[in-house]
């Protein structure tokens, strides 16, 4: 690989221990995967977050790390917590395993970075533009940024995300270049989609049947970004999907449509599968939305969802801390909270430890939820509308 | 054998061999060094001190970070031979600093075999 004069300096160690250790990081895994060049990156996100998910080895690694004192290069967001960093112990999070989390975030603050905990930076305030360079490692929002924005990330780990965030470089190759962005695989959907948990479903379907591919929709004649958010977060859990194109609606898919891919096709019968194969339970102990975190708008149908309606068990809703803040603001939190809910923020169902926290069902509207629960948090799910899991939890 | 460099060291072991892809995060203990995947086939094998031979990794990336708590717990491999070396494995033997070279084909290797990792080459031998 190509290296200029100030990167061969950054590799020897002439601007620190730390940068070498994780420049080296860089060069290696760009060596591995045939990259000519590093390339300046315009932010990153880092995964590994929860204590829950890296447990002792993350959090000594990351402390060593802090403890040479660092600054990332560019505007650096991290994934969401295990727990929320402000209003955990409203919510019963376990003491010790929140010393453990308060000491990760502690180090990520060591080194610049902006402690806004979520899976949804796009709508937290690092917004990346069309095209530019970045080192993601939260797969909905690397699947967001490529498909959506039309940016361009490959599939970081949270340590090489956090090399790149350091040296503000990351290599070229993979979804950096415009030849591997092409599609793959037609996907014509017949089904129509109408909720968020229809989309999270057909993701669900297309990720388990292209695995990695980069699939190429058509059918899907409109979509909010809510709903294309849990398309792609849904596909990058039960696949690994790093981007997908949307005819009509994705920035990319008109330059990177290939003629002649095999093609899979999608109905209403295959949609209603989805949701019995996703179905490994009844009666929820609990409903969490927000996976990826909810934006204002999910918020705001919730509040007006629960109006006049008593709980008889719980319901969450996870997002941002800026999201619930203006939440605050709107009264959605109240409305919410008078009928039992609640808005959590840094933190989510899949990184937080509920399993410890009583919990055995848990009801979801997401496809990515749903994949994961019951491996990382032993839970059977419920998978339905929102409207259907607020009915359900007021019976 | 010749394959690639993932991480630069030399190594002599034992050899520890799965057929099956390795997932380090839940898959292997970080404080013991032991294989507790429920039915793998090492389930219940330790890493330790092995010259750890499977054909690629699998699971969170998160793995990376147990090959790294492996080595810092004083209970990691000596070296680590793939088939193919992925970003989980490959981030995690850098930052650990274990010898690692991938490329080989690891079906002529067997548990116990004598094995001389020179990883500054990419290169695997055995010891007669």
């Amino acid at each position: 690989m190509y290296l200029t004069k100030e990167q061969e300096k950054m590799l020897n160690g002439e601007k620190g221990k730390v940068i070498e250790k994780m420049f080296r990081l860089l060069v290696r895994l760009g060596d591995i995967y045939g990259a000519d060049q590093m390339i300046p990156i315009g932010s990153a996100q880092v995964s590994g977050v929860s204590f829950k998910s890296i447990g002792f080895p993350g959090l000594e690694f990351l402390e060593d790390i802090a403890s040479k004192n660092p600054e990332v290069k560019v505007l650096t967001f991290l994934n969401p917590a295990g727990m929320d960093l402000e209003d955990w112990k409203k919510l019963n999070y376990p003491a010790d395993f929140a010393k453990h989390q308060l000491r990760i975030i502690d180090a990520f603050k060591r080194m610049g970075i902006v402690i806004t905990s979520t899976c949804t930076p796009y709508l937290a305030g690092n917004l990346p533009r069309f095209g530019e360079h970045l080192a993601w490692s939260e797969s909905s929002a690397i699947s967001f940024a490529n498909s959506v924005i039309g940016a361009r990330t490959n599939r970081e780990g949270g340590p090489s995300a956090l090399a790149a965030a350091i040296c503000g470089l990351t290599p070229n190759y993979g979804l950096h270049l415009s030849e591997k962005r092409k599609a793959q695989v037609r996907v014509k959907v017949n089904a129509s989609l109408k909720t968020f948990s229809d989309f999270g479903a057909l993701g669900y379907l297309v990720g388990m049947e292209v695995k990695n591919k980069i699939p190429y929709f058509v059918g899907i004649k409109n979509a909010s970004t809510d709903q294309l958010k849990a398309l792609g977060a849904a596909m990058a859990a039960s696949g690994a999907v790093a981007l997908y194109h949307v005819e009509g609606i994705t920035p990319e898919a008109k330059t990177m449509m290939r003629e002649g891919l095999e093609q899979i096709e999608f109905g209403d019968k295959d949609l209603e599968d989805a949701y019995q194969k996703l179905n490994t339970g009844e009666k929820p102990d609990i409903v969490i939305f927000g996976c990826p975190h909810a934006s204002l708008q999910e918020i705001g149908r919730l509040a007006s969802e629960l109006e006049g309606k008593k709980l008889k068990r719980p319901i969450w809703i996870c997002t941002s801390r800026m999201m619930k803040e203006v939440a605050n603001r709107m009264g959605y939190t109240d409305r919410i909270e008078r009928a039992g809910g609640k808005v959590v923020a840094d933190t989510c169902m899949v990184v937080a430890p509920i399993e410890k926290m009583g919990y055995k069902t848990t009801g979801v509207n997401s496809g990515k939820a749903a994949c994961y629960l019951p491996g990382f948090c032993k839970q059977k799910v419920v998978f339905g509308s929102m409207s259907d899991l607020v009915e359900e939890q007021s019976k | 054998m010749k394959g690639k460099t993932i991480s630069p060291g030399k190594a002599e072991g034992v050899a520890l061999v799965s057929r099956e892809p390795l997932g380090f995060y839940g898959g292997v203990d970080a404080k013991t060094g032991k294989v507790m995947e429920e039915g793998h086939e090492l389930q219940g094998e330790c890493v330790r001190d092995k010259i750890l031979v499977f054909p690629k990794g699998k699971g969170s990336t998160v793995g990376s970070y147990i090959i790294y708590g492996l080595k810092k717990n004083g209970v990691a491999p000596k070296a680590i031979v793939n088939e193919e070396t992925e970003t989980i494995v490959a981030t995690g033997v850098i930052l650990a600093g274990i010898p690692c070279v991938d490329g080989i084909d690891i079906g002529k290797i067997k548990t116990g075999d004598k094995l001389k990792v020179d990883a500054d080459e990419g290169t695997v031998d055995f010891e007669r």
